[in-house]
């Protein structure tokens, strides 16, 4: 475990996350991740990315864990109220699960079971005070609790949302709440990016920035239309739009993004969807 | 005002399918201003009943009557000669349904709508979701804007990320109601207040059954 040690002594952090299976076959998804070990500080495990159902995001930490790859366990608040939040993270804690990533969630009617009922009981700024409290030995009705947790909290923030300030204001709540640390959504506006960085810094929390691979002209247009604070530039897509190998193109450019923010950020977070086993090479196209 | 929408044709005449002596009482307050449960509704719904069961081939007595209100047995008292029906049909908002049921508690009452919201009404025909009834008002600390009816998520402490150009990720439509309680207590020169942490709710305020009892006093 030296996430915490690493991102709290200044050391660079890179991260990467993987979005768990649909289905009880992981041997892919273990396979694809085999080749992470050593080159990453931590990998995220997504909970039901894009209220998609999936794995649990507690298996596999575990699973990852079991592999030599230390998690950063994402929590949403959209499946599960309080009692349920608390006793996953309780779990969490029993099996050695020490960073935990406190997000609200994507809404169930983005996802593919559209009629389910959204829980959002409590919501990320609040799951973030809860953790302290369990890290102080008590639950959050205030009763004692066998044995506390030692978790390290993050959280994330969007520093291209539109509008920004609404955004910046959670932020700060954020850390108020006990935030220790923050990956961003994927950066691509680098002005904006150094902006909220300038304001940022007066926090004297430590900032990943996440770094989407991009993999044909074809997401990016996606991720333009559909994913909120994402905002791919014109000539990034037509960079892709013209490569022969589109993949290969999307490495290169990630690569060189994260060399530009290593200079600002204390660590980097990879969202590599689907093809994990690519992020030694975009570390390697980075220099690092 | 309570909105609610008339149930498919197709679900109603599912509903009806098995009587032929119906009565459809409507609602002349909350669900008559969205042209749900007035007169006019009532009578609509009547004559497009007894069209569509003149295709068929079968007869059908459709009674119509509107009272000022079904949430109130003095209103109730002035619906008249239920016992010529097999059925009521009520246009009224849930709670006017279920008082139709109660106050005529051996003949089926069908629900005509779906009580979506209670709504403001922003202009003719148009009305907005302002208020869940959660038990636990918080207005003071969120500018005037309730983030519990106009936030996706029902958020206490702020946009979520899914908040896009200021509108809402599941409804690009629609205001992120965090985006105007921030510019509304921004301007008010209330961002410290917003900066407040608010803790989770007491959803039992909300869950529980509730009364108001002004029994004492009135």
């Amino acid at each position: 475990m030296r996430f915490k040690e690493d991102i709290q002594s200044g050391k660079f952090v890179v991260t990467a996350e993987v979005g768990p299976p649909k289905g009880t076959d992981l041997s892919e998804m273990i396979h694809r991740l085999e080749g992470l070990k050593g080159k990453v500080t931590a990998l995220n495990v997504t909970d039901n990315q894009s209220a998609v159902m999936r794995v649990c995001t507690l298996a596999v930490a575990k699973i990852i864990t079991d592999m030599g790859i230390e998690p950063i366990y994402q929590m949403t608040c959209r499946d599960r109220n309080r009692v349920g939040l608390q006793s996953d993270l309780l779990g969490a804690s029993a099996l050695g699960i020490k960073n935990v990533l406190a997000m609200t969630g994507d809404h169930p009617v983005l996802g593919d079971h559209k009629n389910a009922k959204p829980v959002f009981d409590i919501e990320s700024v609040q799951l973030l005070e809860i953790i302290n409290g369990l890290n102080a030995g008590h639950d959050m009705a205030g009763l004692e609790l066998k044995g506390k947790t030692e978790f390290f909290a993050g959280a994330v923030v969007a520093p291209e949302a539109n509008p920004f300030e609404p955004q910046f204001a959670k932020f700060e709540k954020k850390i108020k709440a006990g935030a220790k640390f923050f990956q961003t959504q994927a950066v691509f506006d680098m002005a904006k990016f150094m902006k909220f960085m300038e304001r940022a810094k007066e926090y004297n929390v430590p900032i990943m920035a996440g770094i989407l691979l991009l993999k044909s002209a074809g997401m990016a247009r996606y991720l333009n239309q559909f994913v909120a604070g994402v905002s791919v530039p014109q000539e990034l897509i037509d960079e892709l739009a013209s490569a022969d190998k589109p993949l290969q193109k999307g490495i290169e450019i990630a690569g060189r993004q994260i060399a530009e923010l290593k200079e600002v950020c204390a660590g980097v977070h990879v969202m590599a969807i689907g093809v994990e086993d690519k992020v030694p090479e975009i570390l390697a196209a980075a220099g690092l | 005002m309570i909105v609610a929408e008339t149930k498919s044709l197709e679900e109603i005449r599912t509903m009806l399918n098995s009587y032929d002596r119906v009565l459809i009482v409507g609602c002349g307050t909350c669900v008559a201003v969205c042209h749900t449960g007035g007169e006019r509704a009532v009578n609509l719904l009547g004559t497009t009943l007894r069209l569509a069961r003149k295709v068929e081939g079968r007869d059908i007595e459709i009674g119509e009557q509107t009272v000022i209100r079904q949430c109130d047995f003095e209103y109730l008292d002035q619906v008249q000669n239920v016992d010529k029906y097999q059925v009521i049909l009520s246009l009224a908002c849930g709670v006017g349904i279920q008082g139709m049921a109660r106050k005529f508690p051996n003949i089926p009452v069908l629900p005509g709508v779906n009580t979506t919201f209670m709504g403001f009404n922003e202009e003719y025909g148009y009305y907005t979701e302002m208020c869940k009834g959660c038990g636990e008002c918080i207005l003071d600390v969120t500018g005037g804007i309730c983030p519990i009816a106009r936030c996706a998520k029902s958020l206490l402490n702020g946009p979520c990320g899914g908040t896009n150009n200021g509108k809402c990720e599941i409804d690009l439509t629609r205001d992120c109601g965090w985006i105007l309680i921030y510019d509304k207590m921004n301007n008010m020169g209330q961002r410290d207040k917003f900066m407040k942490i608010n803790g989770p709710k007491n959803h039992r305020k909300a869950n529980n059954l509730r009364y108001m009892d002004l029994r004492n006093w009135i």
